[in-house]
């Protein structure tokens, strides 16, 4: 335990995933008969526990000198399965830099986006529901991050699971929206699954679920196994990157984030920015020790390319939150890459800044929505000038994302770059030097496509009459929100981000520090980086304001001159469809399949048996009807005879029964008489 | 006379009243019948009590006094049995014997 740290954290700590998880039962109950329908519980509950994060999280980085290897550790408060010796489940809680930093800006950003909530969702038919599981969701991120184990990590992964599928519904009654929440459901499953093996694997192989021991171990078994990476435990650290994959929507399984759109937009904004999908980086890190170099490989491929991939969609969609979704799901991309590679500091840097100013320009554009009650931006225009706040705040923020210098995402975005091309200056190898091919081309792509959004929604001459006129700033809890998040995004990288993140990541298991030749060509790499972000970030954005702002080059000559690739691109390079002409008939076969032998061999085995019963027992009717009973009738049947003979004898007649007895008395007189 | 005319005389008798109970088809003949074998036996008494009296092995007369008592009883009997006709007849408008048979089933 480090020093200063005791009991009280503990309690502390222990309160910021258990209040939401309170507000969500209390809510959930008795929310709808409280004043102002209960929202103030969540609010409250989200706002505490924001506070203990940042108040804890304070107290880590007070300290100096900055201790990278800072863990204080509660493991077994609570056992899950008590008894079940092999596979007892003990939950604790691991407070680290990484779940320290978690914990603040999570907590921070949930409680944000909850006051935003209260305004942007006044009204509606399922306001009081909304807010539960707003704050069941808050748990399921804060309890993930702070777990010391795989168990209730896994627990809370699937709380998120549960919660971003009812969120996504909220709007169960549009078709869309239900069919939306079942597929992110049934999408991040498939890395559920895999996650869940995983997990399995490593218990079976290790026999803890507990992160530390996890880690010494790991490094115990490399020695064993001569330095190498088993087979098992590629494969386990496979898996595990698989449920991020899922969680974090990396290409293949990136199709339920832009669909997730329809649920309303503060949830949009947490899934985008404080829950959900930063679980899935958040994983990756946590599980750096357990990926082998050539599944770190992977790793860095599959982010880069789901990077560049998600940015040119993003340039070719009309719809404001679909342009936000596919960037959230190229920034992703890089976060995973930048790990991948072994930036993991750079990655997490990354993811969080990255929550600041998505979430700030998620609601800022859930603030246009709210004005103008359309998502396509070609309806928009010149909005400018109706809402300045919101305007200068997604300013901040859009600056950000594309990297301009001072501000957050271009700290963390170089930090990432940098350390790609490291990777790639050191390897030389083409399939090393891909993820920063990639990097950089959506560096540039995304500056373009964030200005585009930006140029399309404020400025330029109102394209939608009607609709500019009826715009109107949003009222203070929703701008409010927008204007904290945007200091941050303004000030995130700068403030301490950098010197912090750098700091953390000297305290992550499997973190190697750099040293000799490969210290020259990472300094070298960051340096070269620089330059290279600044161009493609400069070119992104001039070209932006070439073709929306200026008109000097036409967008819709260009799509004309590019017809095809266009098509493809703006229907997202044909994913969805090759799923529903591939996965789902295959899915729905081996259901079928399934359905087969349920009617035909389960049911048929049931239906055999009750046959089989039929049978028997019409044997043993025929026994009863024919040997029981007819053993009965017969005495019966004996009788009637023997009444029947014995009948004869009783004529009711006087003169007959004294016949009888003369016959009878003449006879015993004979017998008398030969005696 | 023998005591044997006697005892031939009262079988006679009996086998004649048994006969008649036995075989005809009337009742009031059936009663007829009983008082030939009460008769018989009577004169069985009193031949048997003079015979006994002869031989000086019996009391005079107790036979005789037996035979009076049972004429007694067929008297009795008689009326007895002729009112049970009569009900039987207006019963059933018939007096052969096997017409009352309602305990038959």
């Amino acid at each position: 335990m480090p020093p200063g740290f005791g009991h009280a954290d503990l309690l502390r700590l222990a309160a910021i995933p258990l209040l939401p998880l309170v507000a969500f039962f209390v809510q959930t109950l008795l929310g709808r008969f409280g004043p102002r329908k209960g929202d103030w519980i969540p609010v409250l509950a989200l706002g505490i526990a924001a506070v203990l994060g940042v108040v804890e999280f304070g107290k880590v980085i007070i300290q100096k000198p900055w201790d990278p290897a800072f863990r204080a550790e509660w493991p077994g408060l609570f056992d899950w399965i008590p008894g079940a010796a092999g596979a007892k489940a003990s939950f604790g809680i691991l407070y680290d830099n990484l779940s320290a930093t978690m914990t603040a800006a999570v907590g921070l950003v949930a409680f944000l986006i909850h006051l935003f909530s209260v305004g942007y969702m006044h009204g509606d038919r399922r306001y009081a529901s909304f807010f539960a599981h707003l704050s069941l969701f808050s748990f399921g991120m804060l309890g993930l991050v702070l777990s010391d184990n795989f168990v209730s990590f896994f627990v809370c992964w699937e709380v998120m699971g549960l919660c971003s599928y009812l969120l996504i519904g909220h709007f169960s009654e549009k078709p869309s929206a239900a069919a939306a929440c079942k597929k992110a459901f049934l999408t991040t499953r498939i890395g559920d699954v895999c996650l869940f093996l995983g997990i399995a694997i490593l218990w079976t192989r290790l026999g803890t679920f507990r992160f530390t021991e996890l880690w010494e171990a790991v490094p115990r078994v490399l020695a064993e196994n001569g330095g190498a990476y088993p087979g098992w435990l590629v494969a386990a650290g496979l898996l595990i990157f698989g449920g991020a994959v899922g969680k974090s929507a990396q290409f293949p399984l990136h199709v339920w984030l832009p669909d997730a759109m329809e649920g309303p937009t503060p949830v949009s904004a947490m899934i985008h920015a404080a829950t959900m999908v930063a679980a899935g980086v958040f994983l990756t890190a946590r599980a750096f020790l357990f990926l082998s170099p050539e599944a770190r490989l992977v790793v860095a491929l599959v982010g880069s390319f789901t990077a560049i991939f998600a940015a040119t969609i993003g340039i070719c969609q009309t719809d404001i939150k679909r342009v936000l979704a596919y960037s959230t799901v190229s920034q992703l991309g890089y976060m995973i890459a930048g790990i991948g590679v072994g930036g993991i500091a750079a990655g997490l840097f990354h993811m969080i800044t990255h929550a600041t100013f998505k979430a700030c320009l998620f609601l800022g554009s859930g603030s246009v929505i709210h004005a103008v009650h359309t998502q396509e931006m070609p309806q928009m225009g010149g909005l400018r000038r109706r809402m300045p706040i919101t305007y200068g705040t997604m300013l901040v923020s859009t600056l950000a994302i594309a990297g301009v210098p001072l501000f957050a995402g271009f700290y963390s975005k170089d930090a990432i770059l940098g350390s790609v091309l490291a990777h790639a200056m050191e390897r030389r190898s083409l399939v090393d030097a891909l993820p920063a091919i990639f990097l950089f081309v959506a560096a540039g792509m995304t500056a373009f496509y964030m200005f585009r959004l930006l140029i399309l929604t404020f400025h330029g001459a109102p394209r939608d009459r009607h609709a500019f006129e009826h715009a109107h700033e949003s009222p203070p809890v929703m701008t409010i929100p927008l204007f904290i998040l945007a200091f941050f995004a303004l000030s995130g990288g700068w403030l301490f981000g950098r010197s912090w993140f750098l700091q953390l990541g000297k305290g992550l298991p499997g973190m190697v520090e750099p040293t000799g030749h490969a210290a020259e060509v990472e300094h070298e790499a960051h340096g070269l980086a620089l330059g290279g972000s600044l161009l493609a970030a400069g070119l992104g954005i001039l070209l932006a304001f070439a073709f929306y702002q200026w008109k000097k080059l036409s967008a819709a000559a260009w799509a004309q001159r590019w017809g095809a690739v266009h098509r493809c691109v703006k229907n997202k390079y044909y994913v969805d469809e090759f799923y529903l002409a591939t996965v789902v008939p295959l899915v729905l076969g081996l259901t079928a399949v399934q359905r087969w032998f349920d009617v035909r061999i389960v049911d048929g085995l049931v239906d055999g048996a009750g046959a089989l019963g039929r049978l028997g027992a019409a044997i043993s009717g025929w026994f009863d009807r024919w040997v029981v009973d007819g053993a009965v009738n017969l005495v019966g049947w004996l009788t009637q005879l023997w009444g029947g003979v014995a009948r004869l004898f009783q004529t009711g007649r006087i003169q007959t029964y004294v016949a009888f007895g003369v016959a009878g008395a003449v006879a015993a007189a004979a017998l008398v008489l030969m005696a | 006379m023998s005591l044997g005319a006697y005892l031939a005389v009262a079988a006679a008798l009996f086998v004649l009243g048994l006969a008649m109970m036995i075989a005809r088809r009337n009742l009031i003949y059936i009663l007829m019948g009983i008082e030939l074998i009460l008769n018989a036996a009577n004169l069985n008494f009193v031949a048997f009590s003079r015979h006994a009296a002869n031989a000086g092995t019996e009391v005079a007369l107790r036979g005789q006094v037996f035979a009076l008592i049972v004429i007694l009883l067929a008297v009795a009997e008689a009326a007895v049995a002729l009112a049970i006709v009569l009900h039987v007849f207006r019963l059933f408008d018939s007096i052969r014997p096997e017409d009352p048979d309602l305990l038959r089933e």
